[in-house]
């Protein structure tokens, strides 16, 4: 049985832990002075022997990504953390930030070292106006103390850190999109190459990093990549955040080794809500397809998912029971995507357009034979046909419901999906009547 | 858009290695002068940043919390995201509309509160979510949320579950384009569900495996062990006025983890070092 192990959320029930006192008295910046001590590509060294992959949905190798930064470029390195957490059911960064924001600014500061980055970035949804006040609260605590700004702690390094409040748009956690955004422009994603690493902010070479995976390079600092590899599979090692939320008991942050099963977190979560079973779930966010009961046991590590046709995503673990309509569900993802879309590749603008149609029939009952059909032909010409994931996120959402639960589809043929599944039923506050979108 | 807000404005420019980077935050400034974005807004944003209005006015209507009208004093914004609808965010918006008599991106004839269906703001694990100029309130519920507009409406002080004092929006907007008010330290560390892992992780002596003797070896700042790390987190004020409606949500959620018992066993990672062994 895989058990908990909180690292990254191991103080968030201290009261001061947001402060830098809370923070330094649970060892917070010793992995900084380390860190200090030891050339920068010994850092991406060990990130790189580490194993740690980016915890923002794509997996991919976070030492790798800082070794893709040229060495004599002539032009400044930069270091975004992308901290626009936007996905459906993703809520890990923002308690991380809340609790214990000195954690991602000591990764900062390590991580912009290892890249020899003088000036960094966090890229924080602005709908989250207490995030925010936390977050420039820890990084003025920081240059106070010594731990940004010039000559950090004697060590001749210089770094400046600014926190950047988005402005309302969920592309802007694609990280070419967030580029433009923070270069004060629409944020709409660029083509790649040149990749961020070679023209990324201002032209220049750029990491962009989501904030768990920043905030674990502390820990992975003091304890080192043996004690990192200790947790998880050789693929897939380390500790993360899931997060659960919906029809549990008891949702919340369970920091595990990766690999944990959903089958070993709802037990811990005390199980899907009382009198009710298991559905369907997402593994990590809206865009990474659906699940059903039959994937209780599949590790929850990249490889595990991968295999079980989803992805790991960003561990966003929403799980559904038996009152929720699906076309409900499918047609409420894509409407958020149609909104969410930003309008630069005509496949996902328009196509996510004609999704909602067809799913707003299907939900009202008065959906067409051939509906289905044309969803799923409609998904072939949007997944893989634009510039970036998002297009692809529909398309997931969208064939994977059909995949597993076509006939509700079909139902939609005739009977609206608040007779199948009276919406009241599924809320868990009190509601008085009937709902319907 | 007078001379201070313009100083404002080159003081934010100031703050990125090119000075376009701080239209976001600029435009920010602009709604927490005027309530919106103006044109005058525009305007200034665009001589200041060396721009067209036609640029900058590209940039602010693509964001969604960028308002083309003036929002209320309380800006409310009901989750709709699929999660929070399913769990009781589309009740909560249809008793809200029908309250308040005003419908998305609308605003109550009093100026006090306009409305919106807002997409996912990271809080999954406390849904259904309300947020008000921006700040959590948590698991919300139809009568708990008319309890908090109309709180709001009179002109009651109320308070996050996650947060500070709910400021204005202007207020709000100033914070996020740069500009602290001194309210970072109020509110929790963090909410239940957010603990809920750490605590059931204590409960049953799990944790990640102790690190490398050398890990704990590195100089200790001087600081002693205070009381904080060992006494559990108190649960999160319940929005004020929301009383009755979320003290009966609290008891059905109270069949989660219990609180910590206090003499559970102190973390024997590597963290708690040599401070915590007698």
């Amino acid at each position: 049985m895989t058990t908990l192990a909180p690292v990254l959320s191991a103080h968030w029930d201290d009261a001061d832990a947001f402060t830098l006192a809370g923070y330094e008295r649970t060892g917070g910046y010793r992995a900084l002075r380390a860190a200090l001590q030891r050339d920068p590509a010994h850092l991406v060294q060990l990130v790189k022997d580490s194993g740690l992959r980016g915890r923002g949905g794509a997996g991919f190798p976070t030492g790798m990504k800082w070794g893709f930064i040229p060495a004599d470029s002539g032009k400044p390195t930069y270091l975004v953390v992308n901290a626009d957490e936007s996905e459906p059911g993703t809520c890990k960064d923002i308690p991380l930030m809340m609790a214990t924001p000195h954690t991602l600014v000591e990764g900062v500061v390590i991580s912009a070292y290892a890249i020899k980055a003088h000036t960094a970035f966090i890229y924080v949804r602005g709908e989250v106006l207490h995030v925010i006040r936390r977050l420039r609260a820890a990084v003025d605590e920081a240059y106070e103390a010594g731990y940004l700004g010039r000559d950090i702690l004697g060590s001749g390094y210089d770094l400046d850190l600014v926190v950047h409040g988005g402005a309302g748009a969920y592309i802007c956690g694609e990280e070419t999109a967030l580029l433009d955004s923070l270069e004060g422009r629409r944020g709409q994603p660029r083509l790649r190459p040149p990749f961020p690493a070679v023209a990324g902010l201002y032209a220049s070479p750029t990491v962009i990093n989501n904030v768990e995976s920043i905030a674990s390079v502390p820990a992975i600092v003091r304890g080192g990549h043996d004690w990192f590899r200790e947790m998880g599979s050789e693929k897939s090692p380390g500790f993360t955040l899931y997060s659960l939320s919906g029809h549990v008991a008891n949702p919340g942050q369970y920091e595990a080794p990766l690999g944990i099963t959903l089958r070993e977190l709802l037990d811990m979560a005390g199980g899907v809500r009382e009198g009710h079973e298991l559905k369907f779930w997402t593994p990590g966010g809206s865009s990474t397809p659906i699940l059903t009961a039959e994937h209780l046991d599949v590790p929850l590590d990249y490889e595990g998912m991968a295999n079980a046709g989803s992805m790991l995503g960003t561990k966003a673990l929403q799980i559904f029971d038996d009152t929720t309509s699906v076309v409900r569900t499918t047609l409420r993802w894509v409407e958020f995507y149609k909104h969410e879309s930003c309008g630069k590749c005509t496949p996902c603008r328009e196509g996510n357009w004609w999704l909602v149609q067809i799913l707003r029939r299907l939900e009202a009952g008065e959906g067409s034979s051939e509906d289905v059909d044309t969803l799923l032909d409609l998904c072939d010409n949007i997944a893989g046909r634009s510039f970036c994931a998002l297009a692809d996120g529909t398309s997931a959402c969208v064939t994977s419901a059909i995949r597993y639960f076509r006939s509700e589809f079909e139902d939609g043929t005739h009977t609206p999906a608040w007779e199948l599944f009276p919406y009241e039923r599924s809320a868990i506050v009190p509601v008085e009547q009937a709902v319907s979108a | 858009m007078d001379d201070t807000a313009r100083a404002e404005m080159r003081e934010l420019m100031a703050r990125y290695p090119d000075s376009r980077s701080a239209l976001l935050p600029m435009l920010h400034l602009v709604q927490s002068y005027e309530g919106y974005v103006t044109g005058d807004g525009i305007e200034t944003c665009a001589a200041e940043l060396g721009l067209t209005e036609a640029e900058v006015a590209a940039v602010a209507t693509f964001y969604t919390m960028y308002k083309r009208h003036p929002m209320g004093e309380y800006h409310v914004g009901v989750c709709t995201n699929t999660l929070c609808a399913v769990m009781g965010g589309d009740a909560i918006w249809s008793r809200l509309s029908e309250h308040l008599g005003v419908g998305h991106d609308e605003v109550t004839d009093d100026g006090r509160i306009s409305l919106e269906r807002v997409e996912c703001n990271a809080a999954c694990d406390y849904a259904p979510v309300v947020m008000v100029n921006w700040e959590f309130c948590d698991r919300q519920s139809p009568d708990s949320a008319v309890a908090l507009v109309d709180a709001l409406r009179a002109g009651e002080e109320v308070t996050a579950t996650r947060g500070a004092r709910i400021c204005t929006f202007k207020e709000s907007e100033r914070v996020i384009a740069g500009f602290s008010d001194g309210r970072a330290g109020e509110g929790p560390a963090a909410g239940e569900p957010s603990l809920r892992g750490l605590r059931l992780a204590r409960e049953n002596d799990w944790a990640a495996p102790p690190m490398p003797p050398e890990a704990r070896e590195e100089p200790e700042p001087s600081a002693p062990e205070p009381q904080a790390a060992s006494e559990p987190e108190p649960a999160p004020e319940p929005v004020v006025t929301a009383a009755e409606e979320t003290a009966a949500e609290s008891e059905t959620e109270s069949g989660g983890p219990e609180q910590p018992s206090p003499t559970r066993r102190r973390r024997t990672r590597t963290r708690t070092t040599k401070e915590d062994t007698p």
